[in-house]
């Protein structure tokens, strides 16, 4: 596999603050790559260096070979975005929306038409194409800026946060899309989420935190760098069970009250024959596998903040109650 | 060597063109959602309406005052009406800029491979073209204005109106691209666009002003604009007529045989103050429009440079 997106000693300074302090890391032809992080941690901002939008104070990004500074256009042309923040022009349609991007990529004329239906098609809004937008779901604007996104044929498409604030039904056909994209017309995906669970879908993942790289690895290998799984069992005699486990199963114990704990390191193929050989009856059984989550509070020694709705939400809904009704 | 210079004419004629379309798709999406705004489209040719009839009315009386003879004040005051509405409708169209920022838009255009100049570009096209619609449209009331139509003065004003409504949707852009929220519009409004308005001469004449206010008139481009709408739209039609600002009525004829009554009056004529003789256009036309195309030019150039600059 080669390398779609290479960066090298990425910075950006705002003023005083670093944002993205140093990082460097590759993304590979075809692969899901996720940026995983709490808000703030830099993430948008190095995604707006790569699509262009921001340039870096220092250290480089290429795209495809080229330079996301030097050669603007043709990053820009390689590209598919999707934003954090809806950027959809509401009061014109599906299809004009489409039109407005077919042109401004310079998709050829007698492609245009075509190429509409296809996104259209893909993301299952082709009955919806002729109405204006704003009668559009937080899903199905979504859903289109997808669309939008693939129109031009990108060889990368950047999803920042793409299912934030969305139902979670809506976020698992987000995702549907997303692999969709990845199996049958190979394209690159790159991702920002702060949702660990979301986190698990990508081939591999950088975890990001206060603008630096602080992990980076599949999903499997980073939950395996925790520990493995583990086993809380209650039995009739807890004490004696506790015996047959460390003298026969040469497991590790975890010490919890009222319950017997302990680390193995795939319990999906544990559990059975532990059942079938374990000579005091179980009460019960569960098992814990480590998540996202864990491998982030062990790493940085907290959880993932979740904010509330950031200024701009806010500024449009307030926006929203002042347009004057009865347009549609 | 032959092959870079042709290389380079590739990448100018490639730039060009990218420049073209991004110009144009930017045009057409503002046509498109002006025309789809069914309250901006009906407020735009509401308000000039109410200010015309209600303000033309209203004033009336007092124009008389200045001995302004058979012309009514809406007459006069048309030509400042039809700028009033271009400056208007290129600010906000300019404006729109502050609200793609806010619902992202902005953002699907400054990263589609077109040039950061199409964009204003396209913003200043678009803002000239609406503009002229509604110029357009006050156009149909031009003979309740007491101006009878003519395929020069149609024209002329038309091109006035769209030199002008680039020139302020320019300056719009330039305005917009220094602004993140709309909190900054009441004070673009309260500080740019009403004093240009109020100094341009729409609602009086820019005669025997105090000196402050004489200046102010000079250094507003719109006394130009309307200068020019005014010569154009009122050509053939003198606002003044002059003379003395209390009519006396003719005294009996047997009373001009006397020459003491005859000094008396002739004293009499000369203390009541000459009505100063207002005029139509102060500058050649040339002048006027040499004047609002040279700031068009150059606000649109840095429209367009600090455009360019943002992140």
């Amino acid at each position: 596999m080669s390398a779609i997106i290479e960066v090298t000693d990425l910075v950006k300074k705002y003023g005083d603050l670093e944002a993205v302090k140093g990082i460097s890391f590759e993304v590979e032809l075809g692969e899901i790559f996720g940026f995983l992080g709490p808000n703030g941690a830099g993430k948008t901002t190095t995604i707006s260096i790569l699509c262009t939008l921001l340039s870096p104070t220092h250290g480089t990004a290429k795209l495809d070979g080229w330079d996301v500074t030097a050669e603007r256009d043709r990053v820009r042309e390689s590209i598919g975005l999707v934003f954090q923040d809806p950027s959809l022009d509401e009061r014109l349609t599906a299809r004009e929306n489409l039109e407005f991007h077919a042109y401004a990529y310079r998709v050829p004329r007698e492609e245009r038409d075509k190429r509409i239906q296809e996104v259209l098609g893909m993301v299952e809004l082709l009955d919806r194409q002729e109405d204006r937008v704003e009668t559009f779901s937080g899903g199905m604007k979504r859903r289109l800026e997808i669309a939008r996104g693939l129109l031009h044929y990108p060889k990368v498409l950047f999803l920042d946060e793409p299912t934030i604030g969305l139902d979670p039904q809506t976020r698992n056909s987000i995702w549907e899309y997303i692999r969709e994209l990845k199996e049958k017309h190979s394209i690159t995906i790159f991702l920002t989420t702060h949702y660990m669970d979301e986190a698990e879908n990508c081939d591999r993942i950088a975890i990001i935190d206060y603008g630096r790289i602080i992990a980076l690895d599949t999903p499997e290998a980073l939950k395996s760098q925790v520990g493995g799984d583990i086993i809380k069992i209650s039995t009739a005699n807890n004490e004696e069970a506790e015996q047959v486990l460390l003298k026969d199963f040469e497991v590790t114990m975890i010490q919890e009250r009222d319950c017997l704990c302990f680390e193995v390191p795939d319990a999906a193929n544990f559990i059975p024959s532990f059942i079938k050989a374990f000579p005091v009856a179980i009460n019960s059984i569960s098992m814990h596998r480590p998540t996202l989550d864990d491998v982030f509070l062990k790493l940085t020694g907290r959880e993932i903040r979740d904010e509330e709705a950031g200024g701009i939400d806010k500024m449009r809904a307030f926006a929203r109650a002042w347009r004057p009704t009865g347009r549609r | 060597m032959a092959g870079t210079s042709q290389q380079t004419r590739v990448d100018i004629g490639s730039a060009l063109s990218k420049l073209a379309i991004g110009t144009y798709i930017i045009w057409l999406r503002d046509l498109k959602r002006f025309f789809r705004d069914r309250t901006r489209l009906i407020g735009s040719f509401a308000q000039p309406l109410i200010y015309l009839f209600l303000l033309g009315t209203g004033l009336q009386s007092a124009f008389s005052l200045f001995g302004s003879g058979e012309t009514k004040y809406i007459t006069f005051m048309y030509p400042g009406i039809v700028c009033m509405t271009i400056l208007f409708t290129s600010m906000f169209s300019a404006i729109s800029l502050i609200w793609d920022r806010q619902f992202g838009f902005l953002k699907e255009m400054m990263v589609a491979p077109i040039p950061r100049s199409s964009i204003a570009l396209g913003k200043v096209f678009g803002g000239g073209t609406t503009a002229l619609f509604q110029g357009f449209i006050l156009l149909l009331f031009m003979p309740l204005a007491g101006i009878g139509y003519s395929v020069e003065k149609i024209l002329g004003m038309l091109l006035v109106m769209f030199i002008l409504a680039m020139g302020l949707t320019s300056l719009g852009v330039l305005v917009a691209s220094r602004m993140r929220s709309f909190e900054g519009f009441p004070i673009v409004m309260n500080f740019l666009v009403m004093p240009m308005f109020f100094l341009s001469g729409a609602f009086f004449p820019l005669q025997n002003l105090p000196r402050w206010m004489n200046v102010l008139t000079k250094i507003n481009p719109m006394s130009y604009a309307v200068d020019a709408m005014r010569g154009v739209a009122l050509k053939g039609i003198a606002i003044t007529s002059g003379g003395l600002a209390i009519n006396i009525p003719s005294p009996p004829p047997e009373l001009l045989g006397n020459p003491q009554f005859t000094s008396w009056l002739s004293q009499v004529q000369a203390s009541i103050p000459q009505m100063p003789q207002l005029k139509t256009q102060y500058y050649p036309l040339g002048f006027d429009l040499l004047i609002v195309v040279a700031i068009g030019v150059v606000l649109t150039l840095l429209a367009v440079w600090r455009f360019n600059k943002q992140e």
